[in-house]
């Protein structure tokens, strides 16, 4: 089935997309047809080589440098990417920052920081993406959560408390905006292999019923489901990726 | 910006209120939102309508003044000019 049938002219934007779960979205969404932004905020060659890898598969892309914390990072990426391939219609908040301690230590930069990132640049850029998709009467948006933001995890209060915070901000958007056929989902991975969970110890992996890591195109496949036409009833909600972790 | 005289703004605004699904006779200056069953969001899309096509920011605060299509069109007639 041709994936592309049906839908809106436009493209699809994913925060984070130079490596790990942002360049396997990346790389998932263009075989579902979409033109896609790969956002990054320092790793141009990383961006630069997942464009090269979609544009050799025939697909679209164009690397965007931005730093989502940025209060003006929608004016940077919207614009390109409007001109080159029309609205964004799919949004992945994927770009995530962690900085780790105990709370009674944790410094205000540390907690301003992933908070900025991890949940301030999701409704920034969120809050951008909805005026094309409630013109356009279609629209996706993915905001990349984490089990930890349902569950307990010392010395991730930062963490935790941005990804809590993208689960509660996506159901309430959702429910304001779906009657404009936008929906908007968040998915919740566990261990999954990235540069950001390499230093967490093997241990880990006895706590999970599947007993190793997910894989970026695991949650990928979850993302290009709630992006699909199929998912067009699915709103609000959470699709946890864990292995069993949290069952 | 294109600039754009009062029945310009009404015509434009008629459009894009009937998208929201109102009926078109019944869109008239004194029609209130209510009676339109035009709600929240669609006034968040009005308003940014109106900031696209002519440049004039309707806030919140703004558009809980603006109870009928007359208020909401001289609104935007007024400031488009300046």
């Amino acid at each position: 089935m041709d994936s592309a049938v049906g839908r809106p002219e436009g493209c699809a934007l994913v925060t984070g997309a130079s490596r790990g779960i942002g360049a396997a979205i990346a790389r998932g969404l263009a075989e579902d047809g979409w033109a896609v932004g790969v956002n990054y905020r320092s790793d141009s060659d990383g961006a630069e080589e997942v464009v090269s890898q979609l544009e050799a598969a025939g697909g679209q892309a164009l690397a965007i440098q931005a730093d989502v914390s940025d209060r003006d990072a929608a004016d940077a990426l919207f614009p390109p990417l409007e001109e080159r391939f029309g609205p964004v219609l799919v949004l992945v908040n994927n770009a995530g920052v962690r900085v780790d301690g105990l709370a009674p230590q944790m410094e205000d930069e540390a907690w301003d920081k992933v908070l900025a990132t991890n949940l301030s640049g999701a409704f920034r850029l969120t809050r951008r993406a909805l005026r094309g998709m409630m013109r356009a009467r279609f629209g996706r948006i993915v905001n990349i959560s984490s089990i930890v933001g349902q569950r307990a995890n010392p010395g991730q209060a930062n963490y935790a408390a941005s990804k809590a915070g993208l689960i509660a901000f996506t159901s309430t958007v959702a429910a304001e905006v779906a009657r404009r056929s936008v929906t908007v989902n968040a998915v919740a991975p566990g261990l999954v292999e990235t540069e950001l969970t390499k230093d967490i110890g093997d241990e880990m992996l006895q706590a999970i019923p599947a007993r190793r890591a997910g894989t970026p195109e695991e949650v990928a496949a979850c993302v290009r489901f709630l992006v699909s036409q199929e998912a067009s009833y699915v709103n609000g909600t959470t699709l946890t990726v864990d292995g069993g972790m949290t069952a | 910006m294109p600039t754009a005289n009062k029945e310009q703004i009404e015509e434009r605004m008629t459009a894009a209120l009937e998208s929201f699904g109102a009926e078109r006779d019944q869109i008239k200056r004194d029609a209130n939102w209510e009676a339109l069953d035009v709600d929240s969001l669609d006034l968040v899309e009005l308003a940014q309508i109106v900031e696209e096509e002519y440049g004039v920011k309707m806030k919140e605060e703004d558009m809980k003044e603006l109870k009928t299509v007359g208020d909401a069109v001289d609104f935007v007639a007024e400031r488009a000019k300046s």
